[in-house]
């Protein structure tokens, strides 16, 4: 549980960084917090040949309210998301930060390290998928947005390119009955399975509904239970049909954690779940 | 100095011996100072925490030597394979690197543990794999480089040319499997069929209830905090190779080291500094500690391994992964008849020295019945050898089954008689004015608190609501379920019942020397090994006690095995017993030579002198005193003032071999099912506990909730795994559930005090008894929870799927994590 040999840099602002990145080609990495990347270089899973750490780079720990909906610095610790006050419409960020590893993970891992590690039961990626939130890159080639929904592409892989970082990650719409559950044995652990979801309801109605799910797919999965949803009273016999349909509708794998036919069964519940807490937020 | 407490009164004969009258007496003894001077009972905060806490412990990595070599070991890839090659010559050229040995550059050493019993198959351990490989990672190179980087790069470059073979993972396909050892007949490495008592087969035909059923654990590790670890160094002046270790045992380990490189043993010497936590798996001895012994006596230069969480979890021991196939007679008042059992242990590729593979069957064979009468016995236990790391003898050693064993029996009867689980267990429990009783394997029970025990558990938790919380949580639709386990631990075996094992090194006796020095301050030197248990403290308790000085003034040495005698170290729940005992008497020994030389002084008879509160004084004499302090100086400074044919200095050796003491328990607990998830939560635990006489009750209650948080994790969350090629698939913390605060909930614990009758201080052993009740306990609990489903479950761990499974009601409306 030594990392193999590899270089280090310290970027002083975005430009550095993605410099150093262009510079040192495929195999380097960024440091964003090292929570996941470090075990993973000690366990010799990962060996880049460099990491350029961005930790120091100023004006990136930030959550902002704007025209354009809310955004979150690349650099913002868990933990600040999970002590930020945030418009009405984005607590489910705050709420769900609690499931985030343990509170020293919390201190020193970042939203943007979190998003580029692309775990696929990671909080913040549901949520990303779930709000359709828009990740900020900036590369050699400028910057861009790539949509959440495109951004994640199975197991620690995303749409960034080698030569990218991500800067901001922004929530454009507000999801004011949004919520987010999760079932691990262990408090702080990756999830067996976790699921998101957001709701909108008029005159007790279900109008809209969005459902992502972790632990069961190598990236979120995006489910959809309009059909036990979309026009149905919002009540739990509503929301444990949902539940009952998404774990219809994944094929999800079997580990040392729980068979395919358990995570099911967890789906099930834990949507059915989210939907009663976020019809009561 | 004030802080001088409370005294132990031993129970007399004719003192109150319900539970009540106990506690109560306990409690009057915590309560008030009768100028006795004892700190017997005493909650002396740990010496040891201060270091601990600030980060200042001397563990054996904070051990530094100038040009260290540090090792990295190359590992098998592969459960069972033949190696055909063995080339170096990449790694060696790394930078960094300095030496690669195989086991042909050492000689191709190995250990062997020995039983001496017809029943027991022998098998070598190399130190590092010669033709043949047969668990993943075991070591077949050693990496020496400048750091430990360098020698994690050079592991890598090792070419190792393997041929796998169809590897042995389990129980059931070993006896057809592949074997695990040349000629090794069905992977047995130890058959013994003990107790077989010709009545048996009559009385299980005959009887009205006979209860037939099947147990299993799951393969655990030990944990420590700590891993495993050494610094090895070349000592020129005594033509010595010094061992810095992390074990529970440094003169074990020092015999391992000698007979395995065929050296005298006054050759070697192994130094245990601060140990972070052993629970068994650091009192056998590990390949690699004499590896590195080896080459830093080959290479004259010093050496060191620091074991990695991957190793701790892939490559040290094992234990616990255990089947039993059981049939027990019952009468219709539930009223035990007889049991049969048949004991399975998957022990892995080889036998741990010096303890051997037979230690867990022997131990559950011989040890079954536990707290309970038992009157027509059968067990046959057996070693199975697989290709997995070989077990060490892992807190608890079989215990933790064989009373999850009777305690499942227990229910099992109750329910099929439909009689109160509890009453079931009164009738067959060990009780008053039965002591000593000497059951059907031959085992001798020293006076416990079996029944009391178990009414003062039940009455505690019906006073406290337990019941009527567990009917709301089943109103609620919540599943809910209260569980017990009672048993009885013997602890601190002595020579004459570790002899009955036959193991070809007989542990069981220890030594203590007690030594003031010329300001009274007093250095205890034990053959025992604390690494976190707290000796330090309990020891100067004890010694201080004796000599009426403050336990701030005595030093424990402990852990090296050049001061010492041979010493057997610290597991098995015996160094207060024996090494506690051991020191008492060298400082009685020690009180006496003070007590004349004041008499002398104070011109009194010795026999009128008292040693307390830093002072002699003289009963019957107010006013005559003399500092203890000023006795050392006489003895040591002014020894011509004494009378002629005075023995010089102030020190005295002791010693103990007991024949060993049960400690006993009551175990309760009330868990929760999540309905929609199947995750079991422990929500209330108790423990009802009689050690004999608690020297330091924050001591006791600390090895008690660390013990039942072990127990918890293998009853709901950890296991070991391993895949049909002997793939280990938990080889991170991430995989390893080992349950953390967030899982466990507060643990409330009651002492009742039955002292030891062997020894002065009454105090029996009690580093078990957290790990070996849980199991059961939340066993029972989760099966009362489940009790509507009408599925019973008879291994551990439960996990949630297989609690989901069992509930077969619709998904839950209520409730969360």
């Amino acid at each position: 549980m030594k990392p193999a040999a590899f270089t280090y840099h310290r970027a002083h602002d975005v430009r550095e960084a993605v410099e150093l990145l262009t510079e040192l080609g495929d195999e380097a990495k960024i440091l964003a917090g090292g929570q996941s990347l470090a075990p993973m270089m000690n366990f010799r899973l990962a060996r880049p040949s460099a990491l350029v750490d961005i930790t120091r780079v100023p004006g990136l720990d930030y959550l902002r309210h704007d025209a354009d909906g809310l955004r979150i610095g690349a650099l913002t610790t868990h933990r600040a998301v999970e002590t930020a006050g945030v418009p009405d419409g984005f607590r489910v960020l705050p709420r769900a930060a609690r499931w985030v590893g343990h509170y020293p993970i919390r201190c020193r891992g970042t939203f943007g390290g979190s998003i580029a590690h692309g775990d696929p039961t990671s909080e913040w990626c549901l949520l990303a998928v779930l709000l359709e939130a828009g990740i900020v890159l900036r590369g050699p080639r400028g910057r861009r947005e790539v949509p959440a929904t495109e951004f994640f592409h199975g197991f620690f892989a995303t749409a960034a390119e080698p030569d990218e970082m991500i800067v901001e990650i922004r929530f454009p719409g507000a999801a004011p009955r949004a919520a987010l559950t999760e079932f691990a044995q262990r408090q702080g652990d990756f999830a067996v399975v976790a699921a998101a979801v957001s709701l909108t309801i008029e005159d007790g109605v279900c109008s809209a509904a969005r459902l992502v799910l972790g632990g069961v797919d190598p990236q979120p999965a995006v489910v959809d239970a309009d059909q036990a949803l979309v026009g149905r009273s919002a009540n739990e016999t509503t929301w444990r049909a949902a539940g009952e349909l998404a774990a219809e509708s994944i094929d999800p794998p079997s580990d040392g954690h729980g068979s395919g036919a358990y995570r099911k069964r967890l789906a099930a519940t834990l949507v059915s779940r989210a939907f009663t807490e976020a019809a009561t937020s | 100095m004030t802080r001088f407490a409370v005294k132990a009164t031993l129970r007399a004969t004719n003192a109150p011996t319900g539970p009540l009258g106990r506690t109560g007496a306990r409690m009057a003894r915590e309560a008030k100072l009768d100028g006795h001077g004892t700190w017997i009972g005493a909650s002396v905060p740990r010496k040891e925490d201060g270091r601990m806490l600030r980060g200042s412990g001397r563990f054996v990595d904070d051990v530094e030597r100038y040009g260290a070599l540090h090792a990295a070991f190359v590992r098998s890839p592969y459960g069972s394979a033949t190696v055909n090659s063995i080339d170096v010559a990449a790694a060696t050229g790394i930078p960094g690197v300095h030496h690669v040995l195989t086991a042909a550059d050492l000689d191709n050493p190995y250990l062997l543990a020995v039983l001496e019993r017809d029943e027991f198959v022998p098998t070598t351990m190399p130190l590092l794999a010669e033709s043949e490989v047969r668990h993943a990672a075991e070591p077949v190179a050693v990496v020496l480089a400048e750091d430990p980087y360098a020698a994690e790069d050079g592991a890598e470059a090792v070419e190792i040319d393997f041929t796998p073979r169809q590897a042995v993972t389990d129980l059931d396909t070993a006896p057809t499997g592949p074997n695990v050892h040349s000629g090794l007949a069905d992977n047995c490495l130890v058959d013994l069929t003990m107790f077989d008592d010709d009545r048996l087969d009559g009385v299980l035909a005959d009887a009205p209830l006979t209860v037939e059923a099947e147990f299993s654990s799951a393969r655990l590790a030990a944990l420590p905090m700590e891993g495993r670890g050494c610094l090895a160094e070349w000592d020129d002046r005594d033509g010595q190779v010094v061992l810095h270790a992390s074990t529970q045992v440094p003169h074990q380990l020092r015999s391992g080291i000698a007979q395995a490189l065929g050296l005298p043993e006054s050759t070697v010497r192994v130094i245990a500094p601060d140990v972070g936590g052993g629970f068994g798996l650091k009192c056998v001895v590990g390949r690699e500690e004499v590896v590195i012994a080896a080459a830093a006596a080959r290479l004259r230069r010093p050496v060191k391994w620091v074991e990695d969480r991957q190793e701790n979890l892939t490559a040290s021991f094992h234990g616990h992964e255990q089947h039993y196939a059981v049939r027990a007679a019952f009468d219709t008042t539930g009223r035990l008849l007889g049991l049969a059992a048949d004991i399975r242990c998957d022990v892995g590729a080889y036998s741990a020295f010096p303890f051997t593979c037979a230690v867990e069957p022997l131990m559950a064979a011989t040890e079954l019945p536990g707290a309970y009468k038992v009157p027509a016995y059968r067990a046959r236990g057996r070693a199975i050898a697989t290709n997995k790391p070989p077990t060490a003898p892992y807190r608890g050693v079989s215990r933790p089954q064989i009373v999850l064993v009777m305690e499942r029996l227990m229910e099992k009867a109750a329910a099929a008689l439909d009689l109160d689980p509890l009453e079931v267990r009164r009738r067959n429990l060990i009780s008053e004015g039965e002591f000593p009783y000497t059951g059907a394997s031959g085992i001798t029970y020293d006076e416990g608190s079996y029944r009391e025990s178990l009414d003062l558990a039940e009455k505690t938790v019906t006073e406290a609501g337990w019941y009527s919380e567990r009917d709301e949580l089943r109103a609620a639709g919540i599943p809910a379920g209260i569980g017990f386990s009672c048993f009885s631990e013997r602890t601190a075996y002595g020579t004459p019942i570790m002899a009955q094992r036959r193991m070809g090194m007989t542990p069981g006796y220890d030594t203590a020397h007690v030594r003031m020095d010329p300001t009274g301050e007093v250095i205890v030197t034990t053959g025992t090994c604390g690494h976190g248990q707290g000796h330090e403290t309990t020891f100067a308790q004890i010694v201080a006690t004796r000599l009426g000085v403050h336990p701030d003034q005595v030093r424990l040495r402990q852990g090296d095995t050049d001061l010492a005698a041979y010493g057997w170290g610290t597991f098995g729940s015996r160094s207060i017993v024996i090494g506690g005992t051991s020191a008492r008497r060298a400082a009685d020994d020690v009180a006496a030579q003070l007590r004349r030389i004041a008499a002398h002084l104070l011109e009194v008879d010795e026999s009128d002198v008292r040693l307390m509160h830093g002072a002699a004084t003289v009963r019957g004499v107010p006013g005559a005193s003399l500092e203890i302090a000023e006795l050392a100086r006489t003895a040591y400074f002014r020894a011509h003032t004494l009378p002629e044919g005075s023995e010089h200095g102030l020190e005295a050796r002791g010693s103990a071999d007991p024949p060993g003491t049960f400690s006993n328990a009551c175990h309760t607990v009330l868990v929760t099912a999540d309905p929609g998830t199947g995750a079991v939560r422990v929500r209330r635990y108790l423990v009802v506990e009689d050690c004999g006489v608690v020297i330091n009750p924050l001591v006791v209650d600390g090895q008690v909730r660390g013990g039942v948080t072990q127990g918890i994790a293998a009853a709901l969350y950890e296991r070991i795994r391993y895949d049909g090629d002997g793939q280990p698939n938990s080889a991170t913390l991430m995989d390893y559930l080992a349950p953390t605060a967030s899982e466990i909930c507060p643990i409330q614990i009651t002492h009742l005090e039955t002292p030891c009758p062997y020894t002065e201080d009454g105090a029996k052993g009690m580093g078990e008894g957290g790990t070996i009740g849980a199991p059961a306990a939340v066993l029972n609990a989760v099966n009362d929870a489940l009790a509507h489903t009408g599925v019973a479950m008879d291994h551990i761990p439960v996990r949630p799927e297989d609690v989901l499974s069992s509930l077969s009601r619709p998904l839950a409306t209520v409730g969360g994590t």
